[in-house]
């Protein structure tokens, strides 16, 4: 059994005193961010990458997918208990978390919130476990233009699936492509929208967009219409799920499980859609769909177990192809590379201890979060107290720093400031900053592959589609393209971002 | 249909979107354009400027003809803190030290939020500044000094 010993490999190495540390960290820092709100994981993540420069790659890389996942845990916290998800993939947690807490089953929904989760990160590190070997075989048969085209796919997907007008998606995606060319232009060595900015010869440092426009161009968003927050359901009563509950939930929960883990391998999927999807679900095939947003104990579940397991699964197509999914992956990628490691086909072969590691640690963490999550659910409550006027600026303090210790260079944070303007102003108009930052990071490498392929095939464009792979994943990239323009598919798309 | 153009929030995504697309082409220009062969370095964002400069006007036409939402109040005060300190902070990270740039961060970025209170916001300003230096500067080396060259750091 190959997997057996690759899961054996990465618990040793996951389970090394320093990586159980930085995975504990990682949990207890997600953890308080999912339940902060206004704090997302894009910019916390963005905000701690330049502090763990200094460590081991696989200890960084643990202690940042344990900030993701764990985000997830504590937004659903702050989803039940004050109907405030901290975390956009918690939205949906909200609708039937909060009114069982009304009901006085608090408790009971974080326990179901916890164990649901903490089910979906074990079957879904099997999942990865399983899946990611034979991808990452296929991906190296890939040539230029399949890369492309994968790429390509990769864009088309987070336009779908953002939320919003598409025509500005798109746009979104393309001018986070031309950001990313900023810089010295690696085939002729000219300086391409520099400006003559010696600082800039480099590039745009994606750390310092995401900190921008997920940072400080939030913040400003935020400052727009502030309430106190306070604690509706403080009194966290001790209901334990009894036998029926655990009835109820049990198929919910394989079904978030599945869905999740598919979803989360998809380019352009993630936490966010997966709970959103899960909901939609069971609400279709549940036998009570009229308890829904009532206090339906099946609509905690499913969502809590679709989001832990997207939110890993979604680390397939990062580590096996290099192509992120979703923002937080796309920092993922930026914090392998600064650690001198190309993600991609290769990393599984010529890094076996630091792929089965953050797999083997991803389990780890779940395990913690639900011995950490239950007893402590009282000072994470407490935790939403702090409140955000004297939250932000702190934020904006590590924000400074971080940015400035990238490179030394105040410079950056000018840049920094910029790109908070920029992504206030794009909030403002609601265009999605997430397909942008995408965009960003795979630009370079989008230019490269097209470059490539179009020299091996003298110019001739019909290579993308002459070659199967490439042809089929363009196709459906388009077909993907048509379906959401369809006006019935259309109207469906609203609805289930309505509830956003 | 001027009124509309000043708050409606599809046209200026659209005119936001036509001008960095045309800025990118004719930038670019400059550049080289190779062919699909062999693709110069203006190649890859002139097709790309191009593109969103459709999908500017495209926005903006559909703006238009439905109309679209209106952009709604900046929050200008919060926009001009929390920008300003960190603009501040810039200038006065370096020469001034750590020790002046920190807290007016925090002070001037939290006079931005509509609960502002003098007292709290100074004490956090004190507690930052302490708590960054002591890990920033002296944990983890970052190369910044307390006090700048200002007042001879």
């Amino acid at each position: 059994m190959e997997i057996l010993d690759n899961l054996a490999l990465g618990m040793s190495t996951a389970m090394s005193f320093t990586n159980l540390a930085y995975c504990l960290l990682g949990v207890i820092l997600g953890t308080a961010i999912g339940v902060l709100p206004g704090l997302g994981p894009t910019a916390t993540i963005a905000m701690l990458l330049p502090a763990t420069f200094g460590l081991p790659p696989v200890s960084a890389l643990i202690m940042l997918s344990g900030i993701y996942y764990g985000a997830q845990y504590g937004g659903s916290t702050t989803a039940i208990l004050v109907n405030l998800p901290g975390e956009s993939s918690s939205v949906v947690t909200a609708l039937d978390g909060y009114k069982m807490a009304l009901k006085g089953q608090a408790g009971k929904a974080l326990a179901t919130a916890a164990l649901a989760s903490f089910f979906a990160g074990t079957v879904s590190t099997v999942v990865l476990a399983l899946f990611a070997p034979p991808l990452a075989e296929l991906a190296l048969k890939f040539g230029p233009a399949e890369y492309f085209s994968l790429m390509v796919m990769g864009l088309v997907a987070s336009v779908v699936l953002a939320h919003g007008s598409l025509l500005k998606a798109v746009g979104m995606v393309l001018f986070g492509l031309l950001l990313g060319l900023v810089g010295t232009d690696v085939n002729s060595g000219l300086p391409r929208y520099t400006f003559d900015i010696p600082e800039m010869a480099d590039g745009i440092n994606f750390v310092i967009v995401a900190m921008g426009v997920f940072g400080i161009g939030e913040i400003i968003r935020n400052l727009e219409n502030e309430s106190s927050r306070s604690l509706v359901a403080s009194k966290v009563t001790g209901l334990w799920p009894n036998k029926q509950d655990f009835k109820d939930i049990a198929a919910p929960t394989v079904r978030g499980t599945l869905l999740g883990s598919a979803l989360g391998i998809l380019p352009g999927g993630g936490a966010m859609l997966a709970s959103f999807a899960a909901y939609s679900l069971e609400k279709k095939v549940s036998k009570n769909a009229k308890q829904f947003g009532n206090g339906a104990i099946e609509g905690v579940a499913a969502p809590e177990a679709a989001n832990n397991a997207g939110a890993q699964t979604s680390f397939i197509p990062m580590l096996t192809l290099g192509i992120p999914s979703n923002p937080v992956m796309a920092l993922m990628i930026g914090a392998l590379i600064i650690q001198g490691i190309q993600p991609g086909p290769a990393i599984m072969t010529e890094q076996p201890v630091l792929f089965w590691g953050i797999i083997a640690s991803m389990w780890i963490g779940n395990f913690f979060l639900v011995v950490l999550n239950l007893p402590l659910v009282g000072l994470w409550a407490k935790l939403i107290t702090v409140p955000y006027q004297l939250l932000y600026p702190a934020i904006l303090v590590f924000c400074a720093i971080g940015v400035f210790s990238l490179n030394n260079s105040i410079f950056d944070v000018y840049l920094m400031a910029g790109f908070g303007l920029v992504g206030y102003i794009l909030l403002k108009l609601d265009c999605e900053p997430a397909p942008m930052l995408l965009g960003f990071i795979i630009g370079p490498m989008l230019e490269e592959y097209m470059r490539r392929a179009l020299l091996l095939s003298r110019g001739d464009y019909t290579v993308f589609v002459t070659r199967p792979i490439s042809a089929v994943m363009l196709f459906v990239a388009v077909a993907a393209l048509v379906v959401v323009l369809l006006p019935a598919v259309r109207n469906k798309r609203d609805e289930a971002f309505q509830e956003d | 249909m001027k009124l509309a153009f000043r708050s409606s929030k599809d046209l200026w995504s659209g005119l936001i979107f036509l001008v960095v697309g045309l800025a990118a082409v004719i930038i670019g220009q400059d550049y080289g354009m190779g062919t699909s062969n062999r693709m110069g370095p203006a190649y890859f964002p002139t097709v790309l400027g191009s593109l969103l400069a459709v999908i500017g006007l495209f926005t903006m036409a559909r703006a238009l003809v439905i109309g679209s939402e209106a952009v709604g109040q900046l929050a200008w005060k919060g926009m001009a803190l929390v920008l300003g300190s960190v603009l501040l902070f810039a200038a006065l990270a370096q020469n001034a030290g750590l020790l002046v740039a920190l807290p007016l961060l925090v002070f001037v970025s939290a006079m931005g939020s509509s609960l502002f209170k003098p007292l709290p916001a100074a004490l956090l300003a004190i507690g930052m500044t302490v708590f960054s230096s002591l890990i920033f500067v002296r944990g983890l080396g970052v190369p910044l000094r307390n006090i700048g060259a200002w007042f001879g750091g």
